[in-house]
């Protein structure tokens, strides 16, 4: 892992990067807590640009626990500028788990105890991926507290990568959503409102994606 | 009763990263709160975050995790120098970091103004336990 980091700095440093990374190959990770709506916007793009869903969605915390790959979407913006990026779906990051919590969401024991475990290596795998993203969409829920360690972290860490970050702050359709406190929080950061569910700013969303990502 | 541990900073500044989030993770699965005097690196507050989960048993569920920082953008140029070069001589103390064990922590809340540390129940309900003021 080492070496493979030391090699990725160099080829960085002499820009051959570019060279040999054709815009086809943009890796765009989703990134965030759970239940931000990760695998929603996932959908959401998905079905915008190639009819079909990507990741099943759930209101319960965990339901992505493998990373998820959408390769070749193309999206275009209003201005016909393009980019075509492999679209990947990762697990929610926690500093936490407990199978306890699902089975106060119905699920029984043994299922309750595979999932937490299977949430436990998401989280590991999601941490793991960072170092293979050229650009990162941090999905935020606007109507949680965005001060948050994991937030922090999940960002801080993208920044020590210098991988470009563009922050969706999700839910704006819901009463208590607040952008502002995201602003106020990663003021550093191009922040979108958005509704993954009911597809709110999407115009907004793709114009920024496709500034951000080429 | 919670208990918490102060970590000063000469305590896991000789230690490579590993140690660092080794030694913080052993006292928090002892269900103590650490206290600890400056603040870990982005990547090893991730590396807390994934040993964190390979070690989640039943009777470890996690950590709960929380960074003081100075505000460092309301320091004039002068102090943000001054702040380099204390930094450089005896290395970056400032902040506060507190970890806590899920089973204990069930939350904390930091926004500019205040922390709040809320800890669990035995009744499973979460009670404030501590309130402290950032200094401005």
């Amino acid at each position: 892992m080492a070496v493979r980091k030391f090699f990725k700095k160099i080829l960085k440093l002499l820009s051959l990067n570019d060279l040999f990374k054709k815009k086809s190959h943009v890796k765009l990770g989703l990134y965030g807590p759970p239940n931000g709506g990760k695998s929603t916007l996932a959908n959401r793009v998905c079905q915008d640009w190639l009819g079909e869903e990507m990741s099943s969605v759930s209101h319960i915390a965990h339901e992505t626990r493998e990373i998820v790959i959408k390769e070749q979407v193309n999206i275009k913006n209003d201005k016909g500028k393009e980019i075509t990026f492999s679209l990947v779906d990762t697990p929610g990051i926690a500093t936490k788990i407990d199978y306890e919590d699902f089975l106060k969401r119905g699920i029984k024991k043994t299922e309750a105890k595979k999932r937490a475990k299977e949430a436990t290596k998401g989280v590991i795998d999601s941490i793991k991926w960072l170092d293979d993203m050229d650009a990162v969409v941090v999905v935020l829920d606007s109507t949680k507290d965005p001060y948050s360690q994991v937030n922090i972290t999940i960002i801080g860490n993208l920044q020590a990568r210098e991988i470009p970050v563009l922050i969706a702050a999700n839910k704006v359709d819901l009463k208590k959503s607040n952008i502002d406190l995201i602003k106020a929080a990663f003021p550093q950061y191009e922040i979108v409102g958005i509704s993954a569910k009911y597809g709110k700013n999407f115009d907004d969303f793709y114009d920024k994606l496709v500034d951000f990502a080429s | 009763m919670v208990t918490f541990q102060f970590i000063p900073y000469y305590e896991i500044e000789p230690l490579g990263s590993a140690k660092r989030v080794n030694k913080i993770l052993n006292i928090v699965k002892n269900n103590k709160i650490v206290i600890m005097e400056g603040k870990l690196s982005k990547q090893e507050e991730a590396d807390l975050i994934e040993i964190t989960m390979e070690e989640i048993k039943p009777n470890f569920t996690g950590i709960e995790l929380s960074v003081i920082n100075p505000e460092k953008n309301k320091l004039d140029g002068f102090q943000k120098l001054k702040h380099s070069l204390v930094n450089m001589l005896v290395g970056d103390r400032q902040g506060l970091t507190i970890i806590g064990p899920a089973s204990v922590v069930k939350k904390i809340v930091n926004n500019p103004q205040k922390i709040e540390l809320f800890t669990q129940e035995m009744n499973g309900k979460k009670s404030p336990a501590k309130r402290r003021k950032r200094r401005k």
